[in-house]
């Protein structure tokens, strides 16, 4: 099965040179995009034929291109990875776009996400999140049987569908408030419902939540926009989870 | 005597490593702090390493060219790791996973390292289970096994399908809480250019920073590779884009020698090629094997109408269904290792049966184990990996047979290492797929996570005390040392040669011929005249590169272009070794099949008379012919046998 050519797209998308400069959005017309073809294949045509007019390729953040590294960060057509539900902008295909169609691509928009070029924005809010809590202070060596640490299957699927955050960022480019609460309860989450987490469960929930709110990250008004953008379908019941750890260790102060 | 001195223990087996963790060095922790050491690369295998490193003590740096070590392309890995645990009770031993993988690598890796693999991996699953990683977990609160590919026992432990996933995220968080406690310097969007030796000593690094274009001197008294394979030598592969090889590149002309560089792992269940766009291939788990069965038609004009799209499969009666693995290989049947479940696809499509319209697909289908076992089952064992697939081709798996075909995926060679994982240039050491040590000619499924956190967690943190134990008096490494200039300069004449070139095709384009050349000559199947073709055609391509690429932007800001041209220049050093290395190698093994050899039922044929070895290419300088250099294989334990999986 031959895959449908779109003859003509217009690409309106944001060009910013860098952190410091102005951005604007610039419209390119191009031509032949198979409907096969992954959104990030439709910028690398944009980008070949950039760079054989002489002009700037457009910057966009990618990587393993199948789903799960959580590098690519478009907002297309207004929504957080385009226009379909549970994929992260590799996985869009053209097959959701109409000849002649103008898509207009932003990075994400939030203030604890400065761009950094074009469609780059600067994510390291997460990794200070990250770094304030989200781990189970164990070191290397030393530990239990994997069998001695039992967990019921319900609470290791639990665990595990909180786990599946790939911390892409979608949930705050897509909140009104720009909260990071889907991403930070997510971890939180995995760790409330597995034993080895919940020693430390209480310093956990106040560190990160403490960290988010430092890094500029809006409040969470359960909008429940995060969850509808979000690429893994990542419940907002962690949040309210995340919400009752919190008050949890407050109460414990 | 070879100059390649591999420090494998004497001794039984069973006892090598624990006799060898006995004899070598350790660092005092008073001394630990002194002491400065570089990861670069901060996937399954850099992340655990930094940990590690930084929980003993050391002064740890770490970089990753993403925006966080999370996005590591281990991340992709979908199916499971293995660990002899035999929690399962069906006969598992540390022995029996340390036999299936040398056997599955076709008997060309060395017995100590993959013995010391399997002895040490029950611990990485203690690990990961204290770090909170979410494996599967039996009703009873048990861990659960599923089976994988070249093996008669349940021994893989998964997450669903992002088993990679989570224990990156694990490996992560270790690395997390080691940065937060200040014992691990992180350098994110920083790629390392060049290596600095300094008296015949790994010393540092230079490296960029991805954003501004600073180029900074890092130094340190021994630095680890942590930087995975070289699969998009390719340009389509199952890698993520950044999986260039570069390192391996740079580290190989500072004088670490490059071992099995033909070895490369062609998945057998990919999502097939369509059109000419494509930029990347995506893995479909092996763990699909065991539920998915592998047909084509049985009669040629049912293949026919289905390239013209005049039927599909499900107009196909069973009867008239070919499933060629469980024909050929009664008693592995769709579970036989990569190797020849890809070249088994191949022969089908080759003959004619392919069922895309380009005549390059394989049907994987779960319709049996649908009816079996319900789709609730099927959808809690891989809905993640269904719903991927449809999102990708636009058809619905449950009522849909998947169309696959092999890709390159895994690189099996790699930098030489010793037992110490220590390379040629002292101080130097390389981890996880970036070295060749463990899976020989080919890698068996959920092998490649074992590897990476062994090396991170259970065997660097032990072996680098030996080299470190004789550096406690060496001051703080300092970067105004000549040495640091010279590689510094090396890497800005590189950049500004590239940059300045001035031609008239982007990188892109001799990317994807490149790949088009290590495909037609390098890739399933290889001849001695294909391979001499290759050669000549790479070499022939860089010189063009180097006069007509075209590189847009600005040295000192974020250049993506910039960045693809140094990981390309670079691919095409490993690509010009992948050839010379397969051009070597006149036997079949592994994912090394040569034409000349083979039996007459088509299967790889090995030799060991001549092939019993580990390749070692040295580098001579540009434009010489790099020398190859031989670590000859001994087995003391097992018998070498052609590998059947009848």
């Amino acid at each position: 099965m031959a895959d449908k050519i779109l003859n003509k797209l217009y690409i309106k998308i944001w060009r910013q040179k860098n952190s410091k400069s102005q951005g604007a959005f610039e419209t390119y017309e191009l031509e032949n995009v198979s409907q096969g073809s992954s959104f990030l294949e439709m910028l690398d045509i944009l980008n070949d034929q950039l760079i054989r007019e002489g002009n700037d390729p457009v910057a966009f953040d990618h990587d393993c291109r199948e789903g799960i590294c959580g590098m690519c960060s478009l907002y297309i057509n207004g929504e957080a990875h385009g226009p379909d539900t549970e994929i992260t902008t590799c996985q869009l295909h053209m097959r959701k776009f109409n000849e002649g169609e103008t898509i207009t691509i932003e990075p994400w928009r939030a203030g604890a996400f400065p761009v950094i070029k074009d469609l780059i924005v600067n994510r390291n809010a997460f990794e200070e999140i990250q770094q304030a809590g989200g781990y189970v202070s164990v070191g290397t060596g030393g530990v239990p049987d994997g069998n001695a640490i039992p967990i019921g299957q319900d609470d290791a699927e639990e665990a595990m569908d909180a786990a599946a955050c790939i911390g892409c960022g979608a949930c705050v480019a897509t909140c009104k408030n720009s909260s990071a609460m889907l991403f930070v309860s997510a971890k939180v989450s995995q760790f409330a419902k597995l034993p080895q987490g919940k020693v430390e469960g209480k310093r956990r929930a106040k560190a990160m939540v403490s960290k988010m709110d430092e890094l500029g990250f809006g409040g969470c008004t359960n909008t429940g926009a995060c969850e509808i953008a979000c690429p893994k379908a990542i419940s907002i019941s962690n949040i309210a989870r995340l919400n009752r750890e919190y008050l949890c260790a407050k109460l414990a102060d | 005597m070879s100059i390649l001195d591999s420090k494998a223990p004497a001794g039984p087996l069973a006892e090598k490593w624990s006799k060898h963790k006995a004899s070598i060095k350790v660092v005092s922790p008073a001394n630990k702090r002194k002491l400065d050491v570089i990861v670069v690369g901060t996937g399954l295998a850099g992340a655990s390493a930094a940990a590690s490193l930084g929980e003993l003590g050391y002064n740890v740096k770490a970089f990753c060219y993403q925006d966080s070590p999370r996005r590591a392309h281990s991340i992709a890995a979908q199916g499971g790791i293995n660990a002899a645990k035999n929690y399962q009770n069906d006969n598992d031993s540390i022995y029996r996973l340390f036999y299936d993988t040398i056997k599955g690598g076709d008997y060309r890796a060395r017995e100590s390292n993959v013995y010391r693999l399997a002895e040490v991996s029950p611990l990485i699953i203690d690990q990961c289970v204290a770090q909170g990683v979410p494996f599967a977990r039996e009703y009873g609160g048990s861990l659960s096994n599923r089976s994988f590919g070249g093996v008669l026992v349940s021994r893989t432990f998964y997450a669903r399908g992002q088993t990679g996933q989570q224990l990156l995220l694990g490996a992560y968080s270790a690395l997390n809480r080691q940065i937060n406690a200040g014992t691990v310097e992180m350098h994110n969007r920083t790629e390392m250019l060049d290596l600095v030796v300094v008296d015949g000593k790994a010393r540092g690094i230079i490296a960029r920073d991805m954003i501004t274009g600073e180029i900074q001197k890092h130094g340190a008294h021994a630095v680890c590779m942590c930087t995975g394979g070289y699969g998009n030598v390719f340009f389509l592969s199952t890698n993520a884009m950044g999986c260039s090889g570069s390192v391996a590149a740079q580290i190989y002309r500072r004088g670490a020698y490059m071992s099995n560089p033909a070895f490369v792992q062609i998945h057998p269940t990919c999502i097939p090629v369509h059109g000419s766009q494509q930029s990347k291939l995506t893995l479909m788990s092996e763990s699909l094997r065991n539920d998915g069965r592998v047909w084509v038609p049985k009669k040629k004009e049912d293949a026919v109408k289905l390239q013209k799209g005049e039927i599909s499969a499900n107009n196909i009666k069973d009867e008239d269904r070919d499933f060629y693995l469980e024909r050929r290989y009664p008693s592995y049947g769709n579970l036989v290792p990569r190797d020849v479940a890809s070249r088994a696809a191949k022969e089908r499509c080759d003959a004619g049966f392919g069922v895309n319209a380009e005549g390059k697909a394989v049907f994987l289908d779960f319709k049996y184990a649908i009816d079996r076992l319900g789709r609730d089952t099927i959808e809690k064992r891989y809905g993640n990996l269904f719903q991927m697939y449809e999102k990708i081709t636009d058809v619905d798996p449950y009522s849909n047979p998947m169309q696959i075909y092999p890709a390159i995926h895994y690189t099996m060679g790699g930098t030489w290492v010793d037992y110490n994982l220590m390379t040629t240039i002292p101080g130097l050491y390389s981890l996880g797929e970036a070295n060749f040590s463990d899976h020989g000619a080919n890698r068996l499924g959920a092998s490649a996570l074992m590897q990476g956190l062994a090396d991170g967690y259970f065997v660097l943190p032990y072996t680098i005390g030996d080299y470190l134990a004789d550096e406690i008096m060496v001051p703080k490494i300092e970067t105004t040392l000549p040495e640091f200039a010279e590689a510094e300069k090396s890497v800005t004449d590189r950049l500004s040669q590239l940059f300045n070139a001035n031609g008239s095709e982007p990188v892109d384009y001799f990317h994807k011929k490149l790949g088009m050349i290590m495909w037609d000559h390098v890739g399933m199947s290889r001849n001695e005249a294909g391979l001499k073709t290759a050669v000549s055609e790479i070499r022939a391509l860089r010189d063009e590169y180097y006069t007509n690429v075209r590189i847009p932007g600005e040295l000192d800001n974020l250049n993506p272009e910039l960045e693809k041209a140094v990981r390309v220049a670079d691919s095409f050093d490993i690509a010009e070794l992948m050839a010379l290395d397969a051009l070597a190698r006149n036997e079949s093994c592994g994912g090394h099949f040569r034409e000349e050899s083979a039996t007459e039922e088509g299967e790889a044929k090995r030799n060991d008379e001549i092939g019993c070895y580990a390749s070692a290419w040295e580098y001579k300088g540009a434009g010489q012919e790099p020398v190859m250099h031989k670590e000859e294989l001994v087995f003391e334990n097992v018998k070498l046998v052609q590998r059947s999986y009848k």
